[in-house]
């Protein structure tokens, strides 16, 4: 007897929420990384779920892909970060306005 | 020599002294510029009056047509070709002696011009166009010719460029020149529109063959021919200083002397009416159109003397005389008496040339003055000069037996044949004024005693041998030019075979249409009687401007006269306000206009539509603006609600 | 057989002279260390090249019939099915007056540009080389989308001339320059890709070849369209009354070379587009709608010169002047006479002599006194009497004088209009010839003549050698074209004529409800190109 699939989906989607919120919520751009890290997880979850319940295996390759883009992503962003905290002494986003009108 | 084979040498010569003189001669070399500016209307007068002499005494009495290149072909042939007959051997008599004369004259006035050389120049170019005007064969050639005098009067009256009146003098020449010749130019487009030729010789063959089509309805109830004629004659209108175009001619007087003596006097204002004799086929075609003519000749010869009367530059007299002589010739055309006007024309050239170069004697000796009150007494100091100014006053007065009788007399008795008694009746009217305004001004310049400064009756003298052996000359033609044209009717009186050259030799110029009545018909007694009347006028003109003006008189006449009729003495001396009139109803609404044109259609309503196109596309983005906030999770909300917007379309 | 664009590119070809330019104002680019001079007589000389390109071209191929006619092998460029675009040039009787103005008028602006242009003279040089191309292609494009391609590289190098060169307010000018002809070119493409899907449609090929769609009969509210679409992007060009204002700021902000290449060339390539394409293309639209382009031409005439008339500044004079001398040409395109045409033609490269001559003028005295002010100038005549002879002269020829090239131009085409039926515009538009003489001696009042207000004025100097010899072929030209115009004449005739004789059968026919393909019109022509003998291996 396996896990309902509705679990899974439930798990994703509260993740997912988490990561939105997050991602839209905090000032720190560490943190927002973080945020879209989760959102991303949410939807690897919902791929590999999805992937075992369909006999698929399409999709946990998708999943593969997703952390790989997920890490090279999180590579260029904390590079940046360090970038832009070396040039202004702060990550908080609220405060990195520059492309402003 | 052939000299007809050479025909196209004689406009081309005088052009290749001025390209000479323009462009290789340099101005200390005045002895060259002197040759060259000689040489060319010289020689070229040489090989026309051989060219003439030639042609008259050949055994063809037609036309002799020279084709030298064709300008254009293929649908629209025209040809760069000269035509040789009697009435362009008659122009090109009177232009070239004449303009020769006149450039032997201005080699002593203009002496000590620092413009020596570019006055020659311009003065070989003028010749140049006018023989090209009066030789050309087709109306193309002969327009060249036409807008050719128009540039080099322009630049002639212009000839003193650093001052402030010249140059403006000959714009205004150019301008109005140019509302004459866009009419000139429509009517040529109808012309070639209908015949698809511009040859005056072909034009004129199929009329005579087909004059139906030539009086078929063209525009505004006008017939071919009668619109035609208006056009051209609206161009000779601007040409010759008609009213309501001769505004130019009085201004024109600001260039040098022997400018206006040869442009504005003899050659160029009398291009109008050769052009008007040149198409008389047409023109009688159009009896309306000529007797329009003949009523702005006759308008045009009265209001210009009257205006003469009250001028006090010696100069202006004669500018506005020669507008009112004009005049005649057009009322002779307008009447049919074309070979009358033709005769005018030259007998007007060589006693009109005199006066000018005559005046521009007076004014040598005067160190430059021109105003006649402050003249005086001349006659001692000029002994040439007051003799043949007296012969070419004589002349224009319509005094026997001196040039201006006969060919005035003979216009007076085509207007009288033709039944234009009103006309001929304005005509007599102008030459009595027209001998009082000329002995005014003989009497004002020569009698008296003298009324400048001290400083300028000291300096009086005659003028050098260069410039009184061409009065002595054009004095010469004053007497004897009307001999050419003694009415038929004297010699018949007389009994004498008819020797009335002038009328033999033009007469086949002057096409005969059937049911178009030209001939005279007067008797002679009848004839006899006008002449005795119009001589009486002349005398009577003469009488009233001695008891006015001679001997010791003076001025005193005009003051008497302005303090009785003030306003009518202002209204003369101010040429009946017609320039301010013209400025006032046309030039400055017309600037108006303009401007209105520039700042209101232009930089108001287009660009301002634009302008307020390209403001509303900035005030757009503008207010877009706003949303890019620059915080990344501001954009990150717009994603999301994008997301959310897409899931709400995807999923209802 | 085949051909590549290399072989054209080295071979006696069109093509060769279309891209010469460019390709030897490369070198420009990379020159920026090098001395002033070095650069100058480099582009001089590759101009000069490029003129003797042309004209050892010209001079080896004329037809039995006096007319000539050469094409360059057609290329493939783009052809994935079902789209096919092909390069394909050629020249006739009625782009080669153009090509020769544009030939001669490119070494005389570099070399009237000498001292004008203070900075980067390579850049400035490599753009008029880049503009040259954009407009030889232009004139010699036989398939629609090349030409647009051509039309579009026009515009880059004139927006940078504009932009880079020009006076204090340049970039409203070049932005306002741009903005125009690109609204207008935007148009055309839609139009030209319009014709190619139909064609495509009744073929299964897309085509834009100009004979290919020439064979297209459209119903007669697609030709009012697509005719309405090219024709606003030509009169923008031209420029026609009421799309004209950017031509004035443009002319006035443009440096003296800019000038002179846009009122000499780039207006003619509206009218020629019109000549070209407007009216063989839609027929029956353009038929229906010339009362309607007469009467803009008439009130182009009239209002040009009319604004003309109260300017204070000099060049924008010449620039109003050039809206009164284009609305002739427009007038006597529209006229559809073969006079007219032949007018019409003659008086594009009129106006770019006579014009080009005064704008090079009103350099070369902006170069001496800093301004193009009436008022700074007057009497100008004394310290400049060859400068004077010239402004003159140039005037003259502009007004229209007999015996100088605006006469024979303006001449042709009243009498064509005239002919043709249309009187009233004909006796009208004379009226711009009474307002030309009053403008442009305007000109000459204030500058030349006159006493000498202003100190500054009684020492400026007269002309260099170098500014005379950039004026002297202008001058000789217009007197030339002015007393023996013929030979100027001849070489177009048979074109135009085969054009025109294809525009009234067309127009004869009524137009068809569906679109159509006509067949190849072999034995009569379509206009000037297949008239049987193609000079196909002209690059062998």
């Amino acid at each position: 007897m396996s896990v309902p699939i509705s679990w899974y989906l439930l798990l994703a989607a509260a993740l997912f929420a988490i990561g939105a919120i997050g991602a839209l919520t905090r000032r720190n751009g560490i943190a927002i990384f973080l945020s879209i890290e989760l959102m991303l997880n949410a939807a690897n979850l919902t791929l590999a779920a999805y992937s075992r319940l369909l006999g698929d295996r399409a999709g946990q390759m998708v999943v593969f892909f997703v952390l790989a883009v997920a890490a090279a992503e999180a590579a260029v962003g904390l590079a940046l970060f360090i970038g832009i905290f070396r040039l202004r002494r702060t990550i908080d986003v609220n405060r990195i306005n520059l492309l402003r009108w | 020599m052939d000299a007809l084979s050479l025909l196209w040498w004689i406009p081309a010569l005088p052009f290749l002294g001025a390209a000479v003189n323009g462009l290789l001669v340099r101005n200390g070399q005045k002895g060259l510029v002197t040759f060259v500016g000689l040489a060319a209307p010289g020689a070229s007068m040489l090989l026309g009056l051989t060219a003439i002499w030639q042609y008259a005494t050949g055994l063809a009495p037609e036309p002799l047509r020279q084709a030298v290149y064709s300008w254009t072909v293929g649908e629209m042939s025209i040809d760069v070709a000269f035509r040789l007959d009697p009435l362009s051997a008659v122009m090109t008599f009177v232009v070239t002696v004449v303009g020769f004369l006149i450039h032997v004259y201005s080699v002593g006035y203009m002496g000590r011009e620092e413009g020596y050389r570019r006055y020659f120049s311009f003065l070989n170019l003028f010749m140049g166009a006018m023989l090209l005007l009066v030789l050309g064969s087709n109306f193309l050639v002969m327009f060249v010719g036409w807008e050719g005098v128009g540039l080099c009067s322009y630049l002639l009256i212009g000839y003193y460029f650093d001052q402030e009146f010249p140059p403006e003098a000959g714009k205004k020449a150019f301008v109005v020149n140019r509302i004459g010749d866009f009419a000139f130019l429509v009517g040529m487009l109808a012309l070639f529109a209908s015949f698809g030729t511009l040859e005056f010789g072909e034009i004129t063959e199929r009329v005579l063959a087909a004059p139906e089509i030539a009086k078929a309805p063209y525009v505004f109830g006008l017939s071919l021919a009668g619109f035609v004629t208006l056009c051209l004659f609206i161009g000779a209108m601007g040409k010759s200083a008609q009213i309501p175009l001769y505004v130019w001619l009085p201004d024109a007087m600001a260039g040098p002397t022997p400018v206006s003596a040869l442009i504005h006097a003899a050659t160029m204002v009398t291009a109008g009416v050769y052009m008007v004799v040149r198409t008389n086929v047409l023109y009688q075609l159009a009896p309306e159109i000529s007797l329009f003519v003949a009523g702005i000749g006759a308008a045009t010869a009265i209001f210009a003397a009257t205006i003469g009367l009250a001028q006090n530059d010696i100069k202006k007299v004669l500018a506005y005389s020669t507008v009112s002589q004009l005049g005649y010739m057009f009322l002779a055309a307008g009447v049919g008496a074309y070979v009358a006007a033709i005769f005018h024309l030259a007998t007007h050239a060589f006693f009109k040339a005199l006066l000018f170069l005559g005046s521009g004697s007076v004014i040598h000796a005067m160190g430059g003055e021109q105003d006649m009150q402050k003249m005086g007494g001349l006659r001692k100091h000029l002994p040439l000069t007051y003799p043949t100014y007296l012969i070419a006053t004589l002349a224009i007065a319509g005094i026997p037996p001196l040039a201006g009788f006969f060919s005035k007399d003979e216009i007076l008795a085509g207007a009288f044949a033709g039944h234009h008694h009103l006309i001929w009746g304005v005509g007599i009217l102008t030459a009595g004024l027209t001998a009082c305004y000329m002995f005014r001004s003989v009497y004002l310049t020569f009698h008296g005693s003298f009324r400048g400064s001290h400083e300028q009756e000291h300096h009086l003298h005659e003028s050098p041998k260069v410039m009184t052996v061409p009065l002595v000359l054009l004095a010469l033609g004053a007497v004897t030019a009307g001999w050419i044209g003694i009415p038929t009717g004297l010699w018949e009186m007389a009994g004498f075979a008819d020797h009335n050259v002038l009328h033999h030799f033009l007469s086949p110029v002057i096409a005969t249409l059937p049911g178009v009545d030209t001939g005279h018909h007067l008797s002679h007694s009848t004839e006899l009687l006008l002449m005795l009347v119009s001589v009486a006028v002349a005398l009577g003109g003469w009488l009233v401007a001695k008891r006015l003006w001679g001997g010791e008189r003076g001025l005193a006449a005009d003051r008497t006269f302005a303090e009785r009729l003030p306003f009518v003495q202002r209204l003369l001396a101010n040429k009946y306000y017609v320039d301010e009139l013209y400025d006032r109803v046309i030039v400055r609404p017309l600037a108006g206009l303009a401007r209105g044109c520039w700042k209101i259609v232009d930089t108001l309503l287009i660009d301002g539509a634009l302008h307020v196109g390209a403001f509303v596309t900035e005030l757009t983005g503008d207010l877009g603006r706003f949303s890019t906030t620059g915080n990344i999770r501001n954009y990150a909300l717009y994603f999301f609600a994008g997301v959310l917007l897409l899931f709400w379309w995807m999923i209802f | 057989m085949s051909t590549s664009f290399l072989d054209l590119l080295l071979g006696d070809t069109i093509t060769r002279f279309v891209f010469f330019p460019t390709v030897a104002g490369l070198p420009l680019l990379l020159m920026r260390r090098a001395p002033a001079a070095t650069v100058k007589i480099y582009a001089l000389v590759v101009s000069l090249v490029e003129l003797a390109l042309i004209g050892l071209f010209v001079v080896g191929r004329w037809g039995s019939t006096g007319a000539l006619l050469a094409r360059d092998a057609v290329l493939p460029w783009i052809d994935l099915a079902p789209l096919s675009v092909v390069y394909e040039v050629g020249l006739d009787g009625i782009s080669l007056p153009l090509v020769l103005l544009t030939g001669l008028l490119l070494p005389i602006v570099l070399l009237g540009s000498w001292n004008g242009i203070d900075k980067h003279w390579g850049g400035y040089a490599f753009s008029m080389l880049l503009l040259t191309t954009g407009i030889l292609g232009a004139l010699v494009a036989l398939d629609l989308f090349v030409f647009y391609v051509f039309w579009e590289v026009m515009l880059i190098p004139m927006y940078l001339i504009i932009g880079i060169w020009g006076a204090e307010r340049r970039i409203y000018a070049a932005v306002k320059f741009f903005l125009f002809t690109m609204a207008g070119s935007l148009l055309m493409l839609i139009g030209i890709l319009w014709l190619g899907w139909t064609y495509g449609r009744l073929t299964g090929v897309w085509s834009f070849r100009y004979e290919d769609l020439l064979r297209l009969e459209l119903p007669i509210d697609q030709q009012l369209w697509l005719f309405g679409a090219f024709a606003i992007a030509f009169a923008i060009k031209v420029p026609m009354f009421p799309v004209h204002t950017w031509l004035p700021d443009a002319h006035v902000e443009a440096p003296t070379g800019g000038s002179v290449i846009l009122a000499g060339i780039l207006l003619k390539l509206g009218t020629y587009g019109f000549l070209r394409f407007a009216l063989p293309l839609f027929p029956h639209a353009a038929d229906r709608l010339t009362p309607w382009l007469l009467a803009l031409a008439l009130v182009g005439i009239v209002y040009g010169a009319l604004v003309a008339w109260v300017q204070v500044d000099m060049k924008k004079l010449v620039a109003y002047s050039s809206i009164a001398h284009l609305g002739f040409v427009m007038l006597g395109i529209m006229a559809c006479d073969l006079v007219a045409w032949q007018g019409a033609l003659i008086q594009m490269v009129n106006h770019g002599l006579s014009t080009g001559a005064l704008f090079l003028l009103v350099g070369m005295l902006y170069e001496r006194r800093h301004t193009k002010k009436f008022e700074d100038f007057g009497g100008l005549a004394k310290p400049m009497p060859w400068f004077a002879t010239v402004l003159v002269f140039s005037t003259l020829a502009s007004v229209g004088l007999p015996a100088l090239n605006g006469f024979v131009g303006e001449f042709m085409i009243l009498v064509g209009t005239f002919k043709a039926g249309w009187r009233w515009f004909a006796a009208l538009s004379t009226v711009g010839v009474v307002l030309a003489a009053i403008y442009l001696l305007k000109m000459l009042q204030q500058t030349i003549w006159g006493p000498i207000t202003r100190e500054e004025n009684e020492s400026v100097p007269d002309l260099g050698l170098r500014e005379a010899l950039t004026l002297a072929p202008l001058c000789v030209l217009m007197l030339w074209i002015g007393v023996a115009p013929k030979p100027f004449l001849e070489p177009s005739r048979p074109a135009l004529a085969a054009l025109l004789e294809d525009y009234r059968s067309r127009c004869a026919e009524p137009a068809p409800d569906e679109p159509l393909l006509a067949p190849a019109r072999v034995s009569a022509g379509s206009p000037t190109f297949a008239a049987g003998v193609v000079d196909q291996e002209a690059g062998r």
